[in-house]
């Protein structure tokens, strides 16, 4: 199995009905943007017999109707996909806020990664609040938006074993990236705060709250404001 | 319109059909039957469309009252299924009389049962699939299984009874297997030489948490070379991830879209439909084929399906 490269990206087979297509192996924003103009490039032009895309980092893994394509074909197609990536527009990803309570009644691992850390719950909950995220891509769980990047300070290693179930709204953080918890899951991020926003809504004509490409930042809140808009 | 009254609803029974495919982007895995094949068949006994909805029920059966009759077929395992006083054999479609009841009790073979109606299992489709994804609570009834009491509506019937049976070579086809073909995953060359010998060699266990999300396995620990961390990528169906601690687990119907650990090894099409019948301690091996071999398995699996030889009339 060999990996095959078409301009600046590199092809590998995952299964017998899909291919993961790299441009690199490094999170930059620059593999970000070339992730968004293919995937909506394949959004606007599919290609018959792919059934879905899903998009992260710097790669993005294309699962096919096995009956009607083979890895060698998709990959000629993809070419001339490729050949017209430069040329893709992508929209300005949108600004939002997310409200965070960092309360220790939401905040279990606070603690634990301030004095990892060697300075105080105050000054990580500053930190976290401090930079513009950029939403690289949503997976995992419906809804859930991988953050990036943490202020370097704050990269922390993930729970040595996870937890049974996180409750939604979680806001986590695992090496130096930070994300929601749209539902009560399994998950080994450390939660440092929760949001009273509902991440993913089924009823909603857009059903994410936030998209690929938007760019966030998070506005600590009280418990009683929590309270507040949690009710609302 | 026709119903379906839930008196006993057995470990975890749920709504689901072929999955919904292309919400990857939004992080919305495809879910549907665990072994789909089933349930296609199912479709088939019944004269419904392959991907209508049916009740897929795992290891412990419920108990369902059809208060105004029905059409049904169950295929997959056999969960000892009596319709009032009479065995219901798995495999041939059945008239069920109003008021008729169907009770079914733990299996004898495999994981999972389905029970298939004529009209298919009716509820607000989520995302174009009446699937149901349990962890996020979408799809389905209510997005969660069946409880005592629910009651499911039953769609528009437009065909007569037709007594159908699958015929034998299919059933042959699909009868349990417990060795499972796999393609190498993106990340083989990251294990040691060792590690994949003993993984192509060894015996794994189904362990005790698997569900539709995953299959942990249990058995000979499977090392990386080296202690490269993998930058969190797509996940395929199938796809058999190796976390630090060594224990591989196969990723399943509602599994998370992304992930970041390296997978050594990917189930084949053709073999996805067997990991649905697998029950805890179930002892599986892997045998390696190639992408070509694993396409011609599909091939022929398909055309099988859509062989007019399959069913009986």
């Amino acid at each position: 199995m060999r990996t095959l490269t078409i301009n600046d990206a590199q092809f590998q087979p995952a299964s017998d009905q899909s291919l993961l297509l790299y441009f690199g192996q490094q999170i930059t924003i620059g593999a970000h943007q070339r992730v968004r103009q293919l995937l909506r490039l394949l959004e606007q032009e599919p290609i018959a017999g792919v059934r879905n895309l899903n998009p992260a980092y710097c790669s993005i893994l294309i699962s096919f109707n096995a009956l009607r394509l083979n890895h060698g074909t998709l990959q000629e197609i993809l070419g001339s996909y490729l050949d017209r990536l430069d040329a893709m527009q992508i929209p300005e990803g949108r600004e939002l806020q997310i409200p965070v309570c960092y309360g220790p009644e939401f905040a279990p691992d606070l603690n634990e990664v301030a004095s990892l850390h060697g300075m105080t719950p105050d000054r990580v909950i500053e930190l976290h609040a401090s930079v513009t995220y950029v939403v690289y891509f949503l997976g995992f769980l419906p809804g859930f938006a991988y953050l990036g990047e943490l202020p370097e300070a704050l990269a922390t290693p993930r729970l040595d074993s996870p937890r049974r179930s996180t409750p939604p709204g979680s806001v986590g953080i695992a090496g130096n990236q930070t994300g929601v918890y749209p539902f009560a899951a399994p998950g080994g991020w450390r939660l440092i705060g929760r949001t009273p926003i509902a991440m993913f809504r089924p009823d909603r004509e857009a059903m994410s709250f936030l998209s690929i490409g938007d760019r966030v930042r998070f506005t600590p809140i009280s418990a009683a404001r929590f309270a507040t808009m949690e009710n609302a | 319109m026709s119903t379906i009254e839930t008196q006993a609803p057995g470990l975890q029974t749920t709504v689901q059909d072929l999955g919904r495919n292309g919400f990857g982007p939004i992080g919305v895995s495809p879910s549907g039957a665990a072994d789909p094949i089933s349930l296609r068949l199912g479709n088939q006994l019944v004269a419904n469309d392959e991907n209508a909805a049916g009740l897929e029920m795992m290891l412990l059966g419920g108990t369902f009252v059809f208060p105004e009759g029905a059409i049904l077929a169950l295929t997959g395992s056999d969960f000892g299924a009596m319709l009032d006083d009479l065995r219901l054999e798995i495999g041939t479609s059945v008239e069920v009389r109003p008021g008729q009841a169907l009770r079914l009790g733990p299996t004898s073979s495999g994981a999972r049962c389905y029970l298939c109606v004529h009209g298919g299992i009716a509820v607000q489709p989520f995302l174009g699939s009446a699937s149901t994804h349990i962890l996020s609570g979408l799809g389905g009834l209510e997005g969660r299984a069946l409880q005592k009491g629910d009651v499911l509506r039953i769609g528009s019937t437009t065909e007569p009874f037709r007594k159908r049976a699958i015929a034998p070579q299919a059933a042959e086809h699909l009868s349990r297997r417990e060795v499972l073909r796999v393609t190498l995953g993106p990340q083989a060359g990251w294990f040691s030489e060792s590690s994949l010998r003993s993984f192509y060699a060894r015996t794994y266990r189904v362990g005790e948490q698997s569900n539709r999300m995953g299959l942990r396995l249990e058995g000979a620990a499977v090392t990386q070379r080296g202690a490269r961390e993998l930058i969190t990528e797509g996940v395929s169906l199938g796809a058999i991830q190796v976390p630090a601690g060594g224990s591989p687990i196969i990723l399943f119907v509602d599994q998370q879209t992304t992930g970041g650990y390296p997978k050594i090894a990917n189930v084949i099409s053709a073999d996805l439909h067997r990991l649905g019948q697998l029950r805890p301690r179930d002892e599986i091996r892997f045998e390696l084929v190639t992408f070509d071999a694993a396409r011609s398995l599909l091939t022929k699996q398909e055309t099988l399906l859509a062989s007019r030889e399959l069913i009986l009339e």
